[in-house]
């Protein structure tokens, strides 16, 4: 187990420094520089100044080691479009938004996707099934923020029943989350669907069944025990789903949170923003991805051992 | 008791055999090509066929709606703005006074083929990545997923933005950032695919026979894991119409005149609250497409697994 952990932090770091190399080049190889674009005209000294302030007029094999040095260090320098802010405090100050409205969803995905999955897999009723497996299949299919726009209109502008802009109030949450969480709980649906399917036949349940132990009984501790290793693995994309997704439900519903910013940096050519943002993101996403293959191989030992 | 020979057996006496009970005892189906075996398991499946007829009529409407109509797709009418839909105007018009239908299917335009050409470009890298990555095995195996294991672990978006910073947003670099991203699921696909052919007879074959190991690799491996690269490809279309549409719908995708589907939303966005019924076109068109292409792909995955039942 410990030798599987140390394995994945490693690749994870490696992965990490894969991320920053190619941010730093692909930024140095845009056509002109942040000063450039600027309508302003500047004078000689000042664009010097300038560049001396950002560090660009060093040679770029010693900027890199100067960017890797600060970046581990968490210091991204300051933001460019919005000058005196360093990029560090603007993603301190916005993570919190993005986390809530994240983790609302994320919560919101594990608990309907696996209610679901289990109903569908355990009914009778052979509607109940097919309604589930419709809604997964478009769930799945449909891109979020299609669905997002249509919840939008159903719902904010016709019916008028929830708010469509800022995270003030709970109801706030309702149409965003949601928006969010509509893949992930589809994913989830289906995963849980057949793997408890595929459970429920084992050997084991029948034993179990036929000991006479009480019918939830079985599919909690027997049934869902071993059906859910799928979820657990499924976890660490979702998080990468959750943070991509940010970038457009966080536009479309004006929530201030990091996928806006880093949307609204991209389009203002904000080079240390998006480098900031860019390793943030991928850094919490390839945690995110280790921590789920972690906790999968610690319920399943087999997993450790196929590696 | 007459004896046999003393019958006389006369022309007349005997009929003959219509043709049809010629093979009367001959048992065997009737032998069909993987093709047509495949197309009547895949025409069984209502939602795939419904899916293939769409996005058929979709790309026939692509290609000519554009052509016949007597609007263009940037023809302004500012008397005529913010039209509900009418005969005039199929879908209505937008805030400028232009026809929604006809931006619709040009946006069609462009999305589809966004969608068709990363996939063939996909297609083609998978191949050659995942094909030798399996087929050469070992420490190349290794060091080769590893590099497809770091790349797939950083969601894809992050490097397409990255590269469509690069290149500008335009068509073509839109078309190289999702190239280059998004060729993962199929390397691995054809990994898996060759390696477990590799080990099979007619492989082993075709190598004592002395085929060299292209051929091998492409004529006996690829053209056997057909079916499974078929269907990751159509999978493939909808996912990268989704990644431009998501993009140019945040404005950081490709941007005007080259109005795609993402662009007509983003455009449309504006008036939600007073016209919801500009970017309902755009919405629906994408929705009804992304589903019948998954529909498509679902149905591809039944009819071409050659362990589906043959026999029908």
């Amino acid at each position: 187990m410990f030798k599987y952990t140390i394995k994945r932090i490693l690749v994870g770091i490696l992965t990490m420094f894969i991320l920053s190399t190619i941010t730093f080049f692909m930024m140095k190889i845009i056509p002109g520089n942040p000063f450039s674009q600027d309508n302003k005209v500047l004078t000689p000294k000042t664009y010097e100044a300038l560049e001396a302030k950002y560090g660009l007029d060093k040679p770029v094999v010693e900027q890199y080691f100067i960017y890797l040095n600060n970046a581990i260090r968490g210091d991204f320098g300051e933001s460019i479009s919005k000058t005196g802010q360093q990029v560090i405090d603007i993603v301190i100050r916005r993570a919190p938004v993005t986390a809530r409205l994240g983790s609302v969803a994320f919560v919101i995905a594990l608990t309907v996707g696996v209610t679901l999955g289990i109903i569908s897999a355990l009914t009778k009723k052979r509607w109940v099934n097919s309604l589930i497996t419709t809604f997964a299949t478009i769930g799945v299919s449909i891109p979020s923020f299609l669905l997002a726009i249509l919840a939008m209109i159903l719902f904010g502008v016709m019916l008028g029943w929830f708010p469509l802009v800022g995270l003030k109030t709970p109801l706030h949450y309702v149409l965003p989350a949601i928006a969010l969480a509509l893949n992930p709980i589809s994913m989830i649906t289906r995963l849980t669907r057949s793997s408890l399917r595929d459970v429920m036949s084992k050997d084991y349940i029948v034993l179990a069944k036929s000991k006479g132990t009480s019918e939830l009984w079985v599919i909690i501790k027997h049934g869902l025990k071993n059906a859910l290793l799928p979820v657990v693995t499924y976890c660490g994309p979702m998080f990468a789903f959750l943070v991509t997704g940010s970038f457009v439900i966080e536009s479309l519903f004006s929530v201030p949170g990091l996928g806006m910013e880093f949307t609204s940096s991209v389009i203002n050519r904000d080079y240390t923003l998006i480098m900031g943002l860019t390793l943030f993101l991928g850094a919490i996403v390839i945690i995110m991805n280790i921590v789920s293959d972690i906790a999968a191989a610690m319920i399943d030992p087999r997993i450790k051992l196929g590696k | 008791m007459s004896n046999i020979n003393d019958l006389k057996l006369t022309d007349d006496l005997f009929e003959k055999l219509d043709d049809s009970e010629k093979n009367a005892e001959f048992i065997a189906m009737e032998s069909k090509t993987f093709m047509r075996d495949s197309w009547n398991r895949f025409k069984k499946n209502k939602l795939a066929l419904f899916g293939l007829i769409f996005v058929t009529l979709m790309i026939l409407f692509a290609i000519f709606a554009p052509m016949f109509s007597k609007y263009s797709y940037e023809m302004q009418d500012l008397q005529n703005r913010n039209a509900l839909p009418s005969l005039e105007h199929l879908f209505g018009t937008d805030k400028l006074g232009r026809d929604i239908f006809v931006r619709v299917m040009y946006g069609a335009r462009i999305s589809l083929a966004i969608g068709f050409a990363s996939a063939a470009i996909n297609m083609v890298i998978g191949i050659i990545y995942g094909g030798i990555s399996g087929y050469v095995g070992g420490r190349v195996d290794m060091i080769m997923m590893r590099t497809v294991d770091v790349i797939y672990s950083v969601p894809g978006l992050l490097y397409v933005i990255l590269i469509l910073m690069v290149f500008g947003n335009n068509l073509t670099s839109m078309l190289i950032a999702i190239s280059i991203t998004s060729w993962v699921n199929m390397a691995r696909q054809v990994r898996t695919q060759v390696m477990s052919l590799k080990e099979t007879e007619f492989a082993m074959a075709a190598k004592v026979i002395g085929a060299s190991h292209s051929r091998i690799l492409l004529k006996h491996l690829i053209i056997n894991a057909i079916g499974p690269i078929i269907v990751t490809l159509t999978m493939m279309v909808p996912q990268a119409i989704f990644t431009e549409s998501f993009l140019s719908f945040l404005g950081i995708g490709i941007s005007q005149p080259q109005s795609s589907w993402g662009v007509l939303c983003s455009e449309a966005r504006g008036l939600i609250h007073t016209y919801p019924i500009q970017i309902i076109w755009p919405v629906a068109a994408m929705c009804l497409t992304i589903l019948s292409l998954n529909f498509i792909g679902d149905g591809l995955g039944e009819a071409l697994d050659p362990n589906n039942g043959g026999m029908n």
